[in-house]
């Protein structure tokens, strides 16, 4: 069968199974809208957090950010040690807090208008940013695997996500998350299963990764050391000089990821605080699955690749352009592999050009620099190919990218309609709103969030490419800050908690901004974006660890310098501390 | 009812000692063994590498869910004892 048709099998029988649940999970309420009904059991709620959080990046980007090696660990650490963060000191009281959305508890908890609405704005310009990338990644997954324009892949994306958020909510969401995970993680360990055994003779990759190279007897993360060295790149194991860089990268990650809105809403869904706990766990044992298989996907897909275009070593001559596989050609149709013969010789050379220390062992082989351009996300998309796999599991590999793609957006679209239509509509504007007037009004902001994403899409604007500077940025510097205090803070008032994430908010954005220009738009930065001009050697994309610092004492400052919350408030943050009824807590 | 005053100070006194001790943990696998100590560790070798590698690769991660799931155990455990379950 040609594989466009066994595409187009996976992809499809994937979409019948998303609109069954669809059908099946139609939201009557607007509890069932916005939080599944607060009915789903922690594993359900775990693997659909997982579905939700691993988005068309981390399946199709990451192992190609992980191959850079060592120094890439961060994403791995800080998008796990994330959810330790929400286990512990959100998900369980928000959970108790018992409402809807993320800014409902800090609109009440700091008994402020002016709190609610700097929550809304945060959760939408976050939110918004990742949907864009959910779009482009199913439009550039529909483009390649099932023939259609990009155009019509965001659009056929946007089509299928319409139908069951729109009328599924949060149910519809839940269950077809779950089901979406079920695909994605089978897509994704199959071909990592195939390679590892191919290069190790261990069919479990995150083993695989730390055992034997079977072809020359050394361990496989010593050989490929051995080879990248040999070309010129950073050995793959190699140390990082910049360490307080990293570490307030990483810790930038974990409270981003603890801060954004589409994930904590996720366990507004279990029915007790102690499932939300549970949940987290079950969550993170999912993600992990596929966390712990991409480093070994990054590490033995840059063995292959680089094997491929030495054939018989980096010593010797590289591979003739004449005679590279079929899986080269068919990746240079999309454009995503390019080849330059700058040295005439017909072969393929592939080197770290930009390595002054490499040049003279360059020039002596007679290379006139790197030929080969390889797009990072060909190490997951081409996986299956370079391995010589069967077709079906490169079918199984397109459904697993839409899978991942639409389950993530979906869960942002969630967050961010129902953030206009609960915290805009329902409690700034029109209060008295019938709970029907509100279902229909937390539907159209879902339709309507759906065109502006796809929209945006189609359209990607400058601030598209940046997820991880803006969308954990402002969760870290402004959301997971302002939420930890109202839990464990009784001190902590409207105007501190305001004071905070504003400071903390526009410290991060200031920073960003000056490196990577106001709102992102090209030759506007006012210093390069260099590690020289770093302050502290602090990167742009580390500082929402700085910023969530700021908002913290900001928020302490001002908040002892003004009056205490009422007494009321401080009896909300006794009640959600503990898991019964507010009456035990507090005396009356 | 000031029992349950007390109790429920207690209560969160425990949960915050908890959390501290699992925080603790949390940022020395990842932190420390993955990033800072990471010169430290390079004499034990793993697979062709350093502990520190697998720690920042591997080993901070499965940490993180046995952090989670003791956390959650406990003060589930907690929360019956204490009568403060829903």
């Amino acid at each position: 069968m040609d594989q466009f048709y066994i595409n187009l099998l996976f992809v499809g029988a994937s979409f019948v199974l998303y609109f069954g649940i669809a059908i099946w999970a139609r939201a009557g309420s607007t509890k069932e809208f916005y939080v599944a009904g607060g009915g789903v059991h922690p594993v359900a709620n775990g693997m659909a957090t997982a579905a939700d959080w691993m988005s068309a990046a981390s399946f199709i980007s990451m192992a190609g950010l992980l191959s850079a090696g060592y120094i890439n660990s961060s994403f791995l650490m800080g998008w796990t040690g994330g959810y330790v963060l929400l286990a512990m000191l959100l998900a369980p009281y928000l959970r108790k807090f018992g409402k809807f959305t993320v800014p409902d508890f800090i609109g009440d908890r700091f008994y402020s208008k002016g709190a609610r609405l700097v929550a809304v704005i945060c959760l939408i310009v976050a939110s918004v940013t990742y949907v864009i990338g959910q779009m482009a990644g199913a439009g550039v997954a529909f483009a390649r695997f099932l023939e259609v324009s990009n155009t019509a892949g965001i659009w056929i994306a946007a089509g299928v996500v319409f139908f069951y958020a729109v009328f599924g909510g949060m149910k519809g969401i839940t269950y077809t998350q779950v089901a979406q995970y079920v695909v994605l993680i089978i897509a994704y360990t199959i071909p990592a299963v195939f390679i590892s055994f191919q290069l190790t003779g261990n069919p479990l990759p995150m083993f695989g990764m730390f055992g034997e190279h079977v072809e020359s007897g050394l361990p496989l993360l010593e050989k490929l050391d051995m080879v990248v060295r040999d070309l010129g790149f950073r050995d793959y194991t190699a140390d990082v000089d910049n360490k307080l860089n990293m570490v307030l990268f990483t810790l930038s990650l974990m409270i981003g990821t603890a801060g954004l809105p589409h994930v904590i809403i996720r366990f507004f869904t279990v029915p007790k605080v102690a499932d939300a706990r549970w949940s987290a766990g079950w969550a993170l044992i999912f993600i992990a699955l596929l966390y712990l298989t991409a480093p070994a996907v990054g590490s033995m897909a840059r063995l292959n690749l680089i094997n491929t275009i030495y054939p018989n070593g980096t010593e010797q001559g590289a591979l003739e352009y004449s005679e590279r596989p079929e899986w080269i050609k068919t990746w240079e149709e999309t454009g995503l592999i390019t080849f330059e013969d700058k040295n005439g010789d017909e072969r393929i050379q592939m080197y770290n050009d930009k390595n002054e220390a490499f040049a003279a062992t360059a020039e002596a082989r007679g290379w006139n620099g790197s030929e080969l351009k390889v797009n990072n996300d060909i190490l997951v998309l081409a996986n299956p190919e370079i391995a010589q796999l069967p077709g079906w599991v490169i079918g199984l590999i397109a459904a697993g990218g839409i899978a991942a793609a639409l389950s993530t957006a979906a869960g942002l679209l969630l967050a961010i309609s129902s953030a206009v239509s609960h915290d805009l509509i329902k409690t700034m504007i029109n209060p008295d709103i019938s709970e029907k007037g509100e279902l229909t009004a937390a539907r159209i902001s879902m339709a309507v969030a759906i065109l502006v994403a796809t929209y945006l899409g189609l359209n990607p604007p400058g601030f598209a490419a940046q997820t991880v500077a803006l969308a954990f940025g402002i969760a870290g510097a402004s959301i997971f800050p302002a939420l930890m205090m109202g839990i464990f803070s009784k001190r902590v008032n409207n105007k501190g908690a305001v004071a905070g994430m504003v400071a903390g908010l526009a410290a991060t954005l200031v920073y960003i901004f000056t490196f990577l220009g106001w709102f992102f738009i090209p030759g506007t930065n006012m210093l390069a974006n260099t590690p020289d001009n770093w302050i502290l050697g602090i990167s742009p994309l580390s500082f929402g660890a700085v910023g969530a610092i700021i908002n913290f004492g900001v928020a302490f400052i001002v908040s002892n310098a003004t009056e205490e919350p009422p007494v009321e408030i401080q009896e909300l943050v006794e009640s959600v501390r503990y898991p019964k009824g507010a009456g035990a807590a507090v005396d009356h | 009812m000031a029992d349950d005053k007390s109790q429920a100070a207690q209560y969160w006194s425990t949960n915050l000692r908890l959390i501290l001790g699992s925080l603790v943990v949390w940022a020395f696998v990842s932190y420390g063994c993955g990033i800072l100590f990471r010169p430290l560790l390079s004499g034990i070798a793993v697979g062709g590498t350093d502990l520190g590698f697998w720690f920042a690769q591997q080993g901070s991660i499965l940490s993180f869910i046995g952090i989670i799931f003791f956390y959650a155990w406990r003060m589930n455990k907690l929360d019956k004892e204490m009568g403060l379950e829903e």
